[in-house]
């Protein structure tokens, strides 16, 4: 886990995003957000509904760019989606004409990487969502929780440098989503991959961070950004040390002060 | 097909005949005017084996394929451009609807006129006919693309000739045959009226000569028959292919 200098670093500076819309007043989004997340950091990400948080990751994955402010990826501004940047949408967005495995082929169909590269990718990538049995099946014939499995292996296709996660287990049973953050923890442990991870719980927020940041309401920017001093590797056991209730308390106590 | 739906097509045609009949007798109409079923039965199959149906069916046949092909596939691109741009869709949409709101009847004398009694004319009556329900529902289709899908495509740097292959094709599929099934029924409409403008050979020129010269009623309903017959078929024809390539619905 100690390869110096990867890449993957992450920083946001005073990012303000603002939205204009003609029938409408604008809606600001974020106000004066910083985050900087050094390579191959876990950063969870909490705050309330509408405070910012996909905006926030869209500006990271060079979808949107902001009013005020910059996005950086080691160093250089983000003008435009990169390769090297992973997002899972909040929506698992799967397009519902293609199977699971055509769906999760998808990206690397359109980066133009060889047939055969491609299918192991596919075959390993089904294997370590726990999709395989779905291979054939199209969305429509998914679970929600399924379809965001598909969703988060479709988005690793492409081995991204830094991955952006928004609330990518919202849907899974609470058996799976513990299952599936221990499985995010080993495939971190083994590509060292830079995650934002964007969860409503406080739990799963602890369980994978090194950092905790809590936004406010809209607009969001930050208002603690708490170090998670369970040590690693982490177990789901540790979910029960004083360390971690102790984290909890704190995050509440922000979240509980910001609600308007 | 399913042997089911094949089995609900012959009662459909089944009960369909006997009304017919049951109508001629109690309403005494004389066969000039109503012939009985068994009659345009009969001369349905006298006319294709003597060969007075086969060359016309065939010339019409030919008007309807190029014209639906030329009209469908022009309305498919233009569909595309009014529905990725507002711009065109303000600048030609007026003329599209103009085009259709103007009878095909009053505007096939000056089609013929301008592009000649031969197959020309009636290719083109036939293709600006089905051109407008296609040209819509291709429009209608483009604008539905899920806007989370090409904000994916994006995110996934596809490019532009990628977008249309792998998201807006197919997402605007349905809709697309939807303008295609109403197309290929109006193709056939087109064709005749396109005949009717002037021609030589042609189902609609055997309806006329059956009703007139020949003064044939049960020709005539017979003619009428194969029309509807290939109306069904075409029609058959484009399900079936939509259920090939749009199979996740
Ligand atoms: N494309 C857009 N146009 C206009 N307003 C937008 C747009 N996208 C987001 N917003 C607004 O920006 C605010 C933040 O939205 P965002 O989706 O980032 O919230 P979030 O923190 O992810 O919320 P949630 O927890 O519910 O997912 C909301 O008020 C939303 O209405
Ligand atoms: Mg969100």
């Amino acid at each position: 886990m100690t390869v110096a200098a990867r890449s993957g670093h992450i920083e946001a500076r005073d990012l303000t995003v603002r939205f204009r819309r003609r029938d409408a007043a604008a809606t600001t989004a974020l106000s004066g957000f910083h985050l900087d997340v050094r390579p191959g950091e876990i950063v969870s990400v909490i705050g309330p509904n509408g405070c910012g948080k996909s905006t926030m990751l869209r500006v990271l994955a060079g979808l949107i760019a902001p009013s005020v402010g910059m996005a950086l990826l080691d160093g250089q501004p983000i003008h435009g989606p990169d390769a090297r940047v992973g997002l899972v949408f909040q929506e698992p967005r799967l397009l519902p004409w293609r199977t699971v495995a055509r769906n999760i082929a998808y990206p690397v169909e359109l980066a133009g990487l060889p047939e055969a590269e491609r299918e192991t990718r596919v075959k390993e990538l089904l294997h370590r969502v726990g999709l395989a049995d779905a291979a054939d099946l199209r969305p429509g014939q998914l679970s929600g929780g399924m379809r965001q499995r598909a969703a988060l292996a479709r988005t690793l296709a492409l081995q991204p440098e830094v991955l952006l996660l928004d609330e990518p287990f919202s849907a899974l049973d609470a058996m799976t989503r513990e299952r599936f953050n221990v499985e995010l923890l080993k495939l971190w442990e083994r590509l060292g991959t830079t995650i934002i991870l964007v969860t409503h719980s406080i739990a799963e927020a602890i369980f994978l961070g090194d950092r905790v940041v809590v936004l406010s309401s809209r607009p969001g920017h930050v208002v603690a950004d708490i170090r998670v001093e369970v040590p690693r590797p982490r177990t789901l056991d540790r979910l029960d040390e004083a360390a971690v209730s102790a984290t909890a308390r704190e995050i509440r106590a922000h979240l509980e002060a910001n609600e308007p | 097909m399913r042997r089911s739906t094949l089995g609900a097509g012959l009662v459909g045609l089944a009960v369909f005949v006997t009304a017919w009949k049951v109508i001629v007798i109690v309403s005494g109409f004389p066969a000039y005017i109503l012939p009985p079923p068994e009659a345009v039965g009969a001369s349905l199959v006298q006319a294709w084996l003597d060969g007075t149906i086969e060359p016309h069916a065939a010339a019409t046949l030919v008007e309807i394929g190029l014209g639906f092909s030329v009209g469908a596939g022009l309305a498919v691109v233009v569909g595309y451009a009014l529905g990725r741009s507002a711009l065109i869709a303000r600048l030609i949409s007026p003329y599209i609807v103009a085009a259709q709101a103007t009878p095909i009847l009053a505007l096939a004398p000056v089609l013929a006129l301008w592009f000649g009694p031969g197959l020309l004319g009636k290719v083109v009556i036939s293709a600006l006919i089905v051109f407008f329900p296609v040209a819509v529902s291709t429009m209608v289709g483009i604008r539905s693309v899920d806007a989370g899908l090409l904000e994916l495509g994006r995110s996934l740097r596809a490019s532009r000739r990628q977008v249309l292959l792998t998201l807006e094709i197919p997402a605007a599929l349905p809709s697309i045959f939807g303008g295609l099934r109403i197309g290929v029924t109006i193709a056939v409409v087109g064709a005749i009226v396109g005949e009717w403008a002037g021609a030589q050979y042609g189902l609609g020129v055997l309806v006329n000569l059956a009703r007139g010269s020949l003064f044939d009623t049960s020709l005539m309903f017979a003619t009428l028959a194969t029309i509807a017959a290939i109306g069904v078929a075409l029609y058959l024809i484009v399900v079936l292919v939509e259920r090939r390539l749009v199979r996740w619905r």
